[in-house]
C-alpha cells in the first residue's frame, strides 16, 4: 500500500541528518513516497521502521523476471488503462505437448524464432514457450524441454507438470534460462517448492477457485518462495474476466497479499481465431502470462498489436514515425499534405485521404505526438519548423509541383510558412477536419 | 488470511431498448455493473451482432469478405435475407452508403426504395445507417424514417451538426436513435443532452462513440467507452446510460491487415484468416469495453463472436 510522505516521516529518525543526501527528514520522506528513493539511503533506520517501510515500498503486484532475455511480468498498479498505464506487456507462450512427436516440435520451435513482428518500430514476439507434461513420463518431458531450449534460445520456458519428478528431470536443462515452474498444487507442493528453492525459479501455482487459491499462495509465500505465479482455474472467458477481476482488486484495493502476484492463463480452443479472441480477453483483463495452443503470423500479429494498443500510456499520445506517407498510388502529380505525429490525427487523416480515392503524400511532421492545434499552440507545428522537416525530407524530389497543403487550422502560417520554405515553394491552406478531405482532394483533382 | 470478494455496488444501470417486433424483437442494455462481471451485477441482455449490409453492391471491401455476398450483394433486400436465413443473423444494418454524393449520389428516394425493399424481404430488426455525409444523411435519413415507420428500426447516425432533422424524423416515426460523437465522453454528453432536449427519449438513444480498428486508436474508443460506462454506472449519470453501438466494419476492412496479399507480407500470414481474425478481435474488444451492439461484415468473425458472448455471460 502506498504510504503519504507524513506518514513515512513518522518512521524516520527526524534528526535531519543529511546522510541521505536530503537537507531534512521531509525532504527524504516525501521523495520515498514518489517512489524515487530507497530507504536504503538511510544510515540510521531502526530495524522495525525498516521492516515496516520495506513492506510498503512493495509493489502491491510482484514483478518476476522469466526467461533469458529477461521478459518482465506483473508490477501493475490500476485496473483501468484511462487511470494509468499498464505495466509490463503479458508475454505469449505458445504450449507444446511432449506427446506431439519431433517432427511437429520442430515446426513449433521454428514457428517461435520466426515470431517476431515490426509493429510502429516495436519489435514484438512470442517470448515464451511453455512445454506440458502429457505423457506424465519424466524422461519424455526433460527430452522435450532440452529439445525446446536448444532450438529456441531466446525464448523463455513453462515447465507444466504436476510430477515432481518430471519437473526434477527437466529443470536441469534450462534451470540457468530463468523458467517458471507451473503445476504447484495442494498435494505436490512440498516437492515443488522444493525445486523452486533449489533452483531459485518461479513458481506457477494452480487451486480451483479464489479460497483454495489464496489458501495455497499464502503456504507458498509461507515457505520463502517469491516468486509466484497463479492460476485459479479459470479457463472459459467468463470465469477469466471475473477471477482475474477479483484479484487484481484485491491485490490493487484490499493490499490483499496471497494475490499480490501475476496471473497465468490458459486458453486453448479447438478454433485458432476464437483462440485469438479468448486471449484478446485475457490482455485486457489482467492475465500477466497467456499460454495458447497456435501461433499462426495472422493470430501472434492480431495479439500482439492487441497488446501494444492495450499497454500504451493513455498520458503519453501514441506517435507514429516521422516521414512522408504515400497514400494510395502516389505519384509526382499528386497532392503533398502535412500534418503532426499524434497517431489519432494520422489515423483519421489518412483514413479519409483513403475514403476520397485521391493518391496523397502525407507528410507526418515529428511533434512528440500532439495534435495539430496543441502542437502549433506549444510552438511545435509552426512556419519554421515545418519548413526545416518539409525541406530535411526530400519533398522536392517526390513531388513536381513544389505545393504543400496545410491543416485548416493553422491557416495562419501560410505566408510565414511560403517564406521560410522559398524556392518556389506555395501553402495552400486544406481543411480544418479530416472529415472534410475527401471534398477538398476531390475537388482540386 | 480468508479471501473476501472484493464486491463494487453500482448506483447506474444502462437503459434496456427493445426494437423490432414481433418475436425477432431485440433486447439490448439493462446491465448494472461493469461488462461480465455476474458476481456483483446482473447482465439481463447478451450482446448483439448486426450484420452490415449496403444500397449498392459493396465495390470497395477486400475480396476476402466481398466474396462471401457474391451473388446477393447486387440486391439489397436479397443480401438482406441471406444475412437472416442463410447466416442466421439477429439484425440486418442497411448502410446507405449509395447515397454519398462521393459515392453514387443516389437520392433520397432511391434510399426509401432499398429501405422498403429490405423491410419486406426481413421479419428481424432493420438498423439504417446513412452514408455518414453530414447534409445528404440529414435528407437521406429523414425520408427513410418515414418509409420505415411502425417498424421500429434503429436510425443513424445523427452527429451535431445534423442531429436535429434527423431526432425529428425519429420522433415522428417512433425509431429509436443512433447518436455519434468523435471519441470523447464529454462530447458524447452533450449530443444526448441536445438530442433529449428536442423531447426524444432518452430511453431510446444507442451512443455510438466512434469506433477504430485494432491497430489503429483501439485504445483510445476502449478508454472511452470504459471511461462512459464508469459514468453510468458509478456516477450514476443518466445522460451517459444509453447502451453502446459500434460500428467496427468500415474501420476493420479499410486496414492494410484485412486487404495486403501474403504475397506481399509473408510476415503476416494468410490473408483471409487474418482479415477475420482483424474483424473478431476488435469485436471482442469493444464488447469487453461495455458494446451492446456490434455492426460487422464477416459471418465467420460473427460466428467466433457469437461464441465469444457465449462463453462471457
Amino acid at each position: 500500500m502506498a504510504l503519504s510522505g507524513v506518514e513515512i516521516f513518522k518512521h524516520l529518525p527526524k534528526t535531519n541528518c543529511k546522510k541521505c543526501g536530503y537537507p531534512t527528514c521531509l525532504a527524504f520522506a516525501m521523495k520515498l513516497a514518489a517512489l524515487q528513493e530507497s530507504i536504503e539511503k538511510c544510515p540510521d533506520l531502526s530495524e522495525a521502521a525498516k521492516q515496516f517501510l520495506g513492506a510498503a515500498a512493495e509493489p502491491p503486484i510482484r514483478g518476476i523476471v522469466l526467461g533469458p532475455k529477461g521478459v518482465k511480468v506483473g508490477e501493475e498498479t490500476v485496473l483501468f488503462r484511462h487511470e494509468k498505464k499498464f505495466v509490463n506487456q503479458c508475454p505469449i507462450a505458445l504450449n507444446i505437448k511432449d506427446t506431439e512427436g519431433t517432427d511437429a516440435i520442430i515446426r513449433h520451435i521454428a514457428d517461435v524464432n520466426s515470431s517476431e513482428i515490426d509493429r510502429v518500430g516495436q519489435m514484438l514476439r512470442v517470448d515464451l514457450v511453455c512445454v506440458s507434461n502429457e505423457s506424465g513420463d519424466p524422461a519424455k518431458f526433460a527430452a522435450v524441454v532440452k529439445q525446446v531450449a536448444e532450438g529456441a534460445p531466446n525464448a523463455g520456458l513453462i515447465l507444466n507438470s504436476s510430477n515432481p519428478a518430471s519437473i526434477e528431470a527437466a529443470i536441469a536443462h534450462c534451470a540457468e534460462k530463468k523458467p517458471l515452474v507451473y503445476g504447484a498444487n495442494a498435494e505436490n507442493l512440498d516437492a515443488m517448492v522444493s525445486i523452486a528453492k533449489g533452483k531459485n525459479v518461479a513458481l506457477g501455482i494452480y487451486a480451483k477457485g479464489l479460497d483454495a487459491l489464496s489458501d495455497l499462495s499464502e503456504k507458498v509465500k509461507g515457505t520463502g518462495v517469491n516468486d509466484i505465479v497463479l492460476d485459479s482455474g479459470a479457463r472459459t472467458a467468463k470465469e477469466m474476466v471475473e477471477d482475474y477481476t477479483m484479484i487484481r482488486r484485491a491485490a490493487l484495493k484490499k493490499s490483499f497479499k496471497p494475490f499480490g502476484f501475476p496471473i497465468i492463463s490458459f486458453v486453448s480452443r479447438d478454433d485458432s481465431t476464437f483462440e485469438a479472441t479468448v486471449a484478446a480477453i485475457g490482455t485486457m483483463k489482467y492475465a500477466s502470462i497467456i499460454v495458447v495452443d497456435s501461433i499462426e503470423k495472422w493470430k501472434t500479429l492480431a495479439l500482439l498489436t492487441l497488446r501494444q494498443n492495450i499497454y500504451t500510456d493513455p498520458q503519453v499520445p501514441m506517435q507514429v514515425e516521422q516521414k512522408i506517407y504515400k497514400i494510395g498510388d502516389a505519384n509526382e502529380n499528386s497532392p503533398l499534405l502535412v500534418t503532426t505525429n499524434f497517431s489519432l490525427t494520422y489515423f483519421i487523416v489518412r483514413g479519409e485521404i483513403e475514403n476520397s480515392k485521391v493518391p496523397c503524400h502525407l507528410a507526418i511532421m515529428n511533434v512528440e505526438g500532439l495534435s495539430v492545434l496543441t502542437a502549433w499552440a506549444a510552438g511545435k507545428f509552426v512556419a519554421g519548423s515545418i519548413a526545416n522537416f518539409i525541406k530535411e525530407s526530400g519533398a522536392d524530389k517526390l513531388v513536381a509541383k513544389k505545393e504543400l497543403i496545410i491543416p485548416g487550422y493553422v491557416s495562419v502560417l501560410s505566408g510565414s510558412l511560403e517564406d521560410k520554405l522559398g524556392d518556389g515553394w506555395k501553402v495552400a491552406v486544406g481543411p480544418r477536419e479530416a472529415n472534410q478531405l475527401p471534398a477538398f482532394l476531390k475537388g482540386r483533382a | 488470511m480468508p479471501f473476501v470478494i472484493p464486491k463494487d455496488s453500482y448506483a447506474g444501470k444502462i437503459n434496456s431498448l427493445t426494437f423490432g417486433s414481433g418475436d425477432k424483437a431485440v433486447t439490448i442494455g439493462g446491465e448494472n455493473g461493469l461488462p461480465f462481471l455476474s458476481f456483483e451485477s446482473s447482465i439481463p441482455n447478451r450482446p448483439v451482432v448486426a450484420l452490415e449490409i449496403q444500397d449498392v453492391a459493396p465495390s470497395d471491401w477486400p475480396d476476402t469478405v466481398r466474396k462471401v455476398y457474391d451473388g446477393v450483394s447486387s440486391s439489397p433486400a436479397q443480401w438482406a435475407k441471406f444475412c437472416q436465413d442463410s447466416l442466421g443473423a439477429k439484425i440486418v444494418a442497411l448502410r446507405l452508403v449509395g447515397t454519398h454524393p462521393d459515392r453514387d449520389d443516389r437520392s433520397a428516394d432511391d434510399a426509401v426504395k432499398t429501405v422498403t425493399e429490405v423491410l419486406s424481404a426481413v421479419d428481424v430488426p432493420v438498423m439504417i445507417l446513412g452514408s455518414g455525409h453530414i447534409e445528404k444523411d440529414a435528407q437521406v435519413l429523414k425520408a427513410a424514417a418515414d418509409a420505415a415507420k411502425g417498424k421500429e428500426c434503429i436510425l443513424g447516425k445523427a452527429q451535431e451538426e445534423n442531429y436535429r432533422t434527423i431526432v425529428t424524423a425519429a420522433i415522428a416515426n417512433n425509431h429509436k436513435l443512433i447518436a455519434m460523437s468523435q471519441l470523447d465522453v464529454n462530447l458524447a454528453k452533450q449530443l444526448n443532452i441536445l438530442i433529449t432536449q428536442m423531447g426524444f427519449n432518452r430511453e431510446n438513444i444507442i451512443m455510438d462513440p466512434m469506433s477504430s480498428a485494432l491497430g489503429y486508436g483501439i485504445e483510445y474508443t476502449y478508454s472511452v467507452m470504459e471511461r462512459i460506462r464508469q459514468a453510468a454506472l458509478v456516477q450514476n449519470d443518466p445522460m451517459m446510460q444509453t447502451p453502446l453501438l459500434c460500428d467496427i466494419g468500415p474501420n476493420v476492412w479499410k486496414t492494410k491487415e484485412s486487404a495486403a496479399p501474403e504475397s506481399e507480407l509473408p510476415e503476416w500470414g494468410s490473408l483471409e484468416e487474418r482479415g477475420i481474425v482483424w474483424e473478431s478481435v476488435t469485436a471482442a474488444t469493444m464488447i469487453m469495453a461495455g458494446c451492446n451492439l456490434l455492426v460487422m461484415r464477416h459471418p465467420k468473425a460473427v460466428e467466433t463472436v457469437n461464441r465469444l458472448i457465449g462463453e462471457l455471460v
